[in-house]
């Protein structure tokens, strides 16, 4: 460890919801996208899923609306080192849409992508389980259009970037396929538990 | 200098449905991303009385391209550690060194300590280059717009294309609060065009950046387009951005860092 010197940083806060090398960004909210927001009408949103799945299906905001809704609360972790603490997220859980679809076995891994054309990779035991979510409300408003509204990708687990804003699908692959910033040098899972902030962490 | 093997084209394999907005430049390299370095503080120059420049050697530094980042890392007695991203400021052609120009942000955990305790001599992690996307090779015309620190990527775009004696039009919008506060004004040229939204010079407007700065810019793009690069924080992010698109840029060459 290389002490720097006369650096004593803030005061120590005990937050065990914390992960390493994270600080509390409180009441901001910064966002990072790499691309200009898109005007998107909840009316010209879809979500699709396919690839390796039985049958692939493509749900319209009022579609997706109609399927049981489900909720997040907690944290929210940014590879940049912010974290946001006791967000609401309001939207239907991945599952549901994948139940509809039906992954093949073969299925392991996920590309999502934007209406924009932002990409990013996850494994498919990542999305599953109650871990994943389409969003489309933040603290009981609808989801801004700089943090990814009309919908997003949710997976609070992980680092945001891959909880893909404006989301438009996943494919499903039988093999991991680098997205956006993983081909950028971003790690390939980001577990911010384990500071996988970049490729080789 | 690693640029030969750094500007090979990244390799896409999955290709969305939807318009790739915005493809990466250049690959990186995953060694650099992942090793933090010692970065060694040689000399401070006040651009502003906000903001300085900070320059380090770095002896295994492998290269970058201009418009890059890296994460630095400063750790307390107790094991704290504080790590933020920093653009590079200075040109690639300076091995073994890199430059970064920082804001004193009010109350700022890492900034506080550069502006306040950092003397020549002292120590701090770094790992980068970091992010291709961002990353402007020296090959296509290049539209620049950034505002307070935003400029710092830029400015290294600026350098090198002056160093280098590139031939590939290049053009600088920046806006700072007053003539005081624009960093780098000493070294503009006729690239740059400065913009004040709180005090001008004598006879110079003052104003936020509008349509009428954006729209000459693109009246003059050279053939093939302006690949265009936004930096600053993010609610001028939103706005330059929303100017290049309604002035005729298209989205899928409109590069946006963002300081969060
Ligand atoms: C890709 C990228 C490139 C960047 N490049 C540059 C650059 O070239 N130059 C530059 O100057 N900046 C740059 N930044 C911004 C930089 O990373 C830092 O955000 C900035 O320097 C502020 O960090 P800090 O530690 O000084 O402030 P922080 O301690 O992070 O504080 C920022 C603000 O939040 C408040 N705050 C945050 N946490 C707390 C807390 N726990 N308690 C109380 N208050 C808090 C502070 O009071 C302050 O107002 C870049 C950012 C990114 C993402």
């Amino acid at each position: 460890m290389n002490v720097t010197r006369g650096f004593t940083g803030r005061a120590r806060v005990d937050n065990p919801g914390l992960p390493p090398g994270q600080y509390d960004a409180g009441d901001d909210w910064p966002v990072l996208s790499a691309e200009v927001t898109p005007e998107l009408a909840p009316a010209d949103w879809t979500f699709r899923l396919d690839g390796l799945v039985e049958r692939p299906r493509t749900w319209d905001w009022e579609q997706a609306h109609a399927l049981p809704g489900s909720a997040y609360e907690g944290d929210i972790h940014c590879v940049t080192s912010w974290s946001k603490f006791g967000m609401r997220f309001g939207g239907v859980s991945l599952d549901t849409f994948l139940e509809v679809v039906r992954p093949h076995e073969s299925a392991t891994h996920a590309v999502a992508y934007s209406h924009t054309g932002y990409t990013t990779n996850l494994p498919l035991a990542d999305l599953t389980g109650g871990r994943a979510w389409i969003a489309w409300e933040c603290d009981g408003r609808p989801l801004a259009p700089e943090h990814g509204g009309p919908a997003r990708l949710l997976v609070p687990h992980l680092y945001f970037w891959k909880s893909a804003k404006w989301i438009a699908g996943l494919t499903l692959l039988d093999h991991d396929e680098p997205g956006f910033w993983e081909q950028n040098g971003y790690h390939a899972r980001g577990n911010p538990w384990q500071e996988q902030r970049y490729s080789g962490d | 200098m690693t640029e030969q093997l750094t500007q090979r084209s990244t390799s896409t394999g999955f290709t969305p449905p939807t318009r790739f907005a915005v493809p990466g430049r250049i690959a990186v390299s995953n060694r650099a991303a992942s090793v933090w370095q010692t970065a060694t503080l040689t000399e401070i120059r006040r651009e502003t009385p906000h903001a300085a420049t900070f320059r380090f050697a770095v002896p295994d530094w492998e290269g970058h391209l201009p418009g890059q980042h890296l994460m630095l890392r400063l750790t307390a007695q107790d094991g704290y550690v504080a790590q933020r991203h920093y653009s590079i400021a200075s040109a690639p052609d300076d091995p073994g060194h890199i430059e970064l120009t920082l804001d004193h942000v009010e109350g700022g955990e890492v900034s506080g300590w550069f502006h306040t305790v950092a003397e020549p001599g002292d120590q701090v992690a770094l790992r980068g280059p970091l992010s291709g996307f961002f990353a402007w090779p020296g090959d296509r015309p290049a539209l620049l717009v950034g505002a307070g620190s935003g400029v710092v990527p830029l400015m290294s775009m600026v350098r090198h294309h002056r160093a280098r004696g590139l031939a590939v039009p290049l053009r600088l919008l920046v806006s700072a609060r007053s003539p005081e506060e624009l960093i780098y004004a000493r070294e503009f040229g006729a690239e740059t065009r400065p913009l004040f939204t709180r005090r001008a010079p004598q006879g110079v407007p003052v104003g936020r950046m509008a349509a009428a700065h954006v729209a000459p810019l693109l009246d003059e793009q050279p053939p093939g387009g302006w690949e265009a690069y936004v930096c600053g924080s993010n609610a001028f992010a939103e706005h330059a951005s929303r100017l290049l698109v309604e002035a005729g840029q298209p989205v899928d060459r409109i590069r946006i860092e963002r300081f969060g």
